[in-house]
């Protein structure tokens, strides 16, 4: 998946898109490993709370990151479905626990705008920046201020 | 990078690293030609490789540093400040070789420094040439053709002429007929020759014992490590399986496969296994410098050099370690002065030792210096907030000396560039912990101060006992399990409680209990419920039991280390994949104990004193002294009564006053019979018993002394006969117990002046206080043959502690002459206490003139009976107990 050359306005980047809670988010293809069905997620007793569990991925241990909870969007139903984009960092795996996967999307580098002023402090802490698509707004996700939580409290 | 570069650099990186330690090893021992001979070596082989390579800059460096070696091969002094300068160039050439490393070539710049000192010094430590044999006869043309050097001489370099020169001048080979040839010479020669063989068979056997042993990446045995995990986490899965099949052809070769693959497991672990030396290394140099730098005298002693552990866990320890050394250097040696006022040797010894042990290495630092100020941790530690005053005095000291692993904890006055400076002992804790290890100390004031650091021997892959709790599947490593435990109500083992605290009996240890499922809450409830599974688990010094729902089995798991945003949980130390594929948490003991230290602390507090308690009560066995006196059945006293055993001349045996007397100790010493039974000898020995109280004596005369045995004594039948208290069954045989208070008075009338004696009723409590311990053991068994279960004290201090506990008994007795406290004032203690203020009192005393009785009554004596009455005694607490029967 490259990064296409537009004639006429520079740079494209390619997005997976992922529904957190009902709003749709974007990450850039190049920091996703792969997307799976996780399964076996086993939970870490005192945990911080983004943290849903650990499993195990073709033999690695994946930290499994409820993106729900980190971006606090409130408890998931039971019984609603999940997935799990994977991600790497450090030479660690993790896993963000979504809603569910979209499709990718490639897009204009310039077309992506800043983030609002008045967006939730903690979805502006992760935003790298957003895009009007037709009928809505996708947030573009920093990765790696995602996986910034620290020992039990989010990092700033 | 360049292979041949890259080889060059790993090589001569080792050989520098030898070359430090040698070079300390040769300051100490200058005369040590081999260890010279090593450095030598070492150093002209990197010039020539450097020169090889073409890298000037190591070559001149290098050369400037052999030249000063080969004056120390001819004999120069060997003294510090070269050593220094020599070691300044090995550094000097480390970070050029570092640079090299990083950019492929040498840097800029220039070491004429350093090579100016070095020549300095060459200059300063020349030995003046020996004379030589001839005159250089000047220019001297040679049949070489002429050769040009294009680079100026390097120091200590000589020019081709002077070459050529040295070699037409020195005599040729002397002619083989040369008889002159001294028998000595010739004796020097052959020895030279045998050297010479022995110093080739020595290469030789170097070159085989190199040829043994190869170079290998790190990488291929890494990723053979990895291949090999993932070969037992296969035969893990495949065991898994196969055991839910009663019959299966695969049982056996999977038995094969098994066996092959855990010795494969071995033979791959112990790849990468290193001798922890290799840890040390840097040390001896470390140590020189500081030594110099801070101006202490230090000797560095390593033991264990050779102890293996795996690579993964030396790089760990390795900072750790040289943080703890530098600690000690800096601040745990004092001064030279200062050592010499303390009565220290000046010279400061840091011992660094290692040994295998169970599953584990041991690795311990020890310096003999000023070890821990303990009031300034405890300042510290109140500063810091990380304690309160009353919880402050509770402590031990040795609670006290862990504060030194708090973050950011550190007393050092000021901070120094050794140390001090903040990378404080909480992280060398952090990092052994990280490995799964830990960390104590042990400190004495003034003598020295010693970290014990205990660690696994391995980190990837250990055997592991899978629980259940709180629904959730954990793996506990298997060394840190004692044993395992099930109880229920029927079980002999038993869960108990003390207060809220659960303990588990185990072979009269008491356990602390903790559930699991509660440490990682898992569910609300703390309670521990009568039954489970438990396991026993001991780390440290800590030993205690974990509750859980259930216990499945033993599996060989590998180690994967926690996620970085996860370590930070104390009670895991990291995860793993079973057979099954799941992915389970494995439990760190040592966060367990960690955890539940202050609960075990209490915990144990309240054990100490019930098993107290509980052994002064259910262990009622004495000691008594079995004899035969006058008739065949055995006889006996407590023998905590007797002062002595003695057996005397019958001949000293003197006859006064109707009375029988032996000089004793430079006094008359009356004899008394047990009754008339008894026959005092005429000729031989007479044994006796001896009691005494302060300077009296009295001797009581048995036929023979048969025993000591140690037994209950339950006085079954009481008698009335004066002088014996009653009949036990002692040892299987019944036997009279002697009432010994009825013979002193025989002996002195007024032996028991000062003293009495109260005799209680049946099975109630008592609590005796009297000063003197000769009344006391032998009030306690004749009131116990009253049917009262005595305990008996030596002051009213004791027996206030022992009110205030919280022990109940249905009457005092008290002796009023005693020192410190006395009756009376015990009394008002007593009385002032609403727990058991009401309880009777019964005084003791020799003056019972009415104003002492008015008092006693004032303060609240309930009786006060003249101390010799025994029957007085007796009436007076059957009087008083009755009441708290009729109040019941």
């Amino acid at each position: 998946m490259a990064i296409a050359h537009d004639s006429t306005a520079g740079l494209l980047t390619e997005y997976v898109t992922v529904t957190i809670g009902d709003h749709m988010f974007g990450l850039p293809i190049f920091r996703v490993q792969d997307v799976f069905v996780p399964v076996g997620l086993t939970r870490v007793p005192l945990a911080p709370p983004e943290v849903a569990g650990i499993l195990n991925l073709r033999g690695r241990v994946v930290t499994a990151i409820d993106m729900r909870s980190r971006l606090d969007f409130g408890e998931r139903e039971p019984g609603a479905p999940v997935m799990a984009i994977g991600i790497e960092l450090k030479g660690e795996s993790y896993g963000l626990l979504v809603d569910a996967v979209g499709e990718v999307m490639q897009l204009h580098n310039s077309a992506c705008e800043a983030k609002p002023a008045n967006l939730d402090p903690r979805l502006s802490r992760v935003a790298a920046g957003i895009y009007r698509l037709e009928g809505q707004l996708m947030v573009v996700l920093d990765v790696d201020r995602v996986l910034d939580i620290r020992n039990g409290a989010v990092a700033a | 990078m360049d292979e041949l570069l890259k080889e060059f650099l790993v090589e001569t990186n080792e050989s520098l690293d030898v070359v430090d330690v040698e070079l300390v090893r040769f300051e100490q021992e200058p005369n040590n030609a081999e260890i010279l001979g090593n450095v030598f070596r070492l150093v002209h082989t990197i010039k020539g490789t450097c020169g090889f390579l073409g890298l000037p800059r190591l070559e001149t460096l290098a050369h400037a540093a052999e030249s000063l070696m080969s004056k120390f091969r001819d004999g120069a002094p060997v003294t510090g400040e070269a050593v220094t300068l020599v070691l300044s160039a090995i550094d000097r050439i480390k970070q050029i070789l570092a640079e090299l490393e990083a950019h492929q070539r040498e840097p800029e710049g220039t070491d004429a420094d350093l090579i100016h000192q070095l020549g300095e010094m060459v200059r300063k430590v020349s030995v003046p040439p020996a004379a030589s044999t001839s005159e250089p006869t000047g220019y001297t043309v040679g049949t070489l053709v002429p050769q040009t050097l294009e680079r100026p001489l390097l120091p200590g370099e000589v020019s081709l002429d002077e070459l050529e020169r040295a070699f037409r001048d020195t005599l040729g080979p002397a002619p083989i007929a040369a008889a002159p040839q001294g028998k000595a010479e010739q004796r020097k020669a052959e020895h030279d020759r045998s050297q010479n063989i022995n110093g080739a068979e020595k290469e030789e056997a170097e070159a085989t014992v190199a040829s043994k042993s190869i170079r290998v990446s790190v990488d291929t045995l890494e990723s053979l490590m990895t291949m090999v995990s993932e070969l037992v986490l296969t035969r893990n899965q495949l065991l898994d399986i196969v055991r839910r099949h009663d019959e299966s052809e695969f049982k056996v070769p999977l038995q094969r496969l098994s066996n092959v693959t855990a010795e494969l497991q071995d033979g791959v672990m112990r790849t990468r296994m290193q001798p922890i030396g290799n840890a040390w290394q840097k040390l001896p140099r470390v140590i020189r410098d500081l030594s110099a730098e801070l101006g202490k005298d230090i000797e560095l002693e390593l033991h264990g050099a050779d102890t293996e552990l795996d690579r993964q866990v030396l790089e760990r320890i390795k900072d750790p370690l040289t943080h703890m050394v530098r600690n000690s250097a800096d601040h745990g040696l004092e001064s030279r002065a200062d050592r010499i006022a303390a009565g220290k040797p000046e010279k400061g010894i840091i011992r660094l030792s290692a040994y295998h042990e169970g599953g584990h290495i041991i690795i311990s630092v020890a310096d003999d210096g000023r070890g821990l100020d303990i009031k300034r941790i405890k300042e510290k530690a109140l500063a810091s907030g990380l304690v309160t005053e009353p919880e402050l005095d509770k402590m031990s000291e040795a609670q006290i000396q862990k504060f030194i692993f708090s973050p950011g904890f550190s007393t050092a006055q000021k901070v120094t560039s050794v140390s001090g400076r903040g990378v404080g002992m909480d992280v060398v804790r952090n990092n052994i912990d990280q490995i799964g290890g830990s960390i104590d100390v042990q400190s004495v004031q003034g003598k020295g101060l010693t970290f014990t650091i205990k660690i696994p021997l391995t980190l990837a892959i250990v055997s592991a006992l899978i629980v259940e709790s709180g629904g959730e599947r954990f793996a506990i490593p298997q060394l840190s399990v004692v044993e395992l435990v099930r109880v229920h109500a029927k079980s002999e083992h038993r869960i108990e409680r003390i207060k809220d605290a659960a303990v588990l009996r185990l072979r009269n240890k008491l356990l602390p209990l903790v559930r699991l499922s509660s440490l990682l809450k898992l569910d609300g409830s703390k309670a521990i419920p009568d039954k489970g599974f438990i396991v026993v688990i001991h780390v440290g010094a800590q030993t205690f039991g974990v509750v859980v729902d259930g216990v499945f089995h033993t599996e060989e798991i590998v180690v994967k280390p926690m996620a970085s945003k996860l370590r930070h949980i104390g009670m895991f130390s990291g995860n793993t994949i079973l057979g099954d594929g799941s992915v389970i948490m494995i439990i760190d003991p040592n966060g367990v104990s960690q955890e539940i230290g202050a609960s075990v602390a209490s915990t144990a507090a309240a054990l100490a004193g019930t098993e107290a308690g509980q052994h002064a009560t259910a262990e009622n066995t004495v000691s008594l002294l079995v004899f035969r006196a006058g008739s065949p059945e055995p006889k006996a006293v407590p023998l905590s009564l007797v002062t002595r055993l003695e057996e005397i001349d019958c001949k000293k045996i003197e006859l006064s006053n109707g009375r029988h007397m032996v000089q004793y100790r430079g006094q008359l010493m009356p004899l008394i019979r047990v009754d008339d039974e008894v026959k005092i000898k005429r000729e031989g020995a007479q044994p006796l018993l001896v009691f005494s109280d302060g300077h009296r004596s009295m001797g009581l005369v048995v036929d023979e002394i048969v025993d000591i045995v140690e037994d209950r004594l339950d006085i079954e039948v009481a008698s009335d006969i004066a002088g014996v208290l009653g009949s036990a069954v002692v040892r299987g045989q019944a036997t009279e117990i002697i009432d010994v208070g009825h013979f002193l008075p025989l002996a002195y009338a007024d032996w028991f002046r000062g003293k009495d004696v109260k005799i209680s009723d049946k099975e109630r409590t008592l609590l005796l206080v009297d000063d003197s311990a000769f009344f006391r053991n032998m009030l306690s068994p004749v009131l116990k043959a009253a049917g009262y279960e005595v305990t008996a004290v030596s002051s009213g201090r004791e027996a206030l502690a022992i009110l205030k506990k919280g022990r109940r008994f249905d009457a005092m007795v008290t002796d009023i002459e005693m020192p410190e406290m006395d009756g009376f004032e015990l009394a008002e203690a007593v009385r002032g206490e609403q727990r058991f203020g009401e309880i009777p009192i019964i005084a003791l005393s020799s003056t019972t003139t009415p104003e002492a009785i008015e008092r006693g009554r004032k303060v609240g004596f309930h009786d006060y009976v003249a101390k010799f009455d025994r029957q007085s005694l007796i009436a007076a607490l059957k009087e008083q107990t009755a009441d708290i029967i009729q109040a019941a």
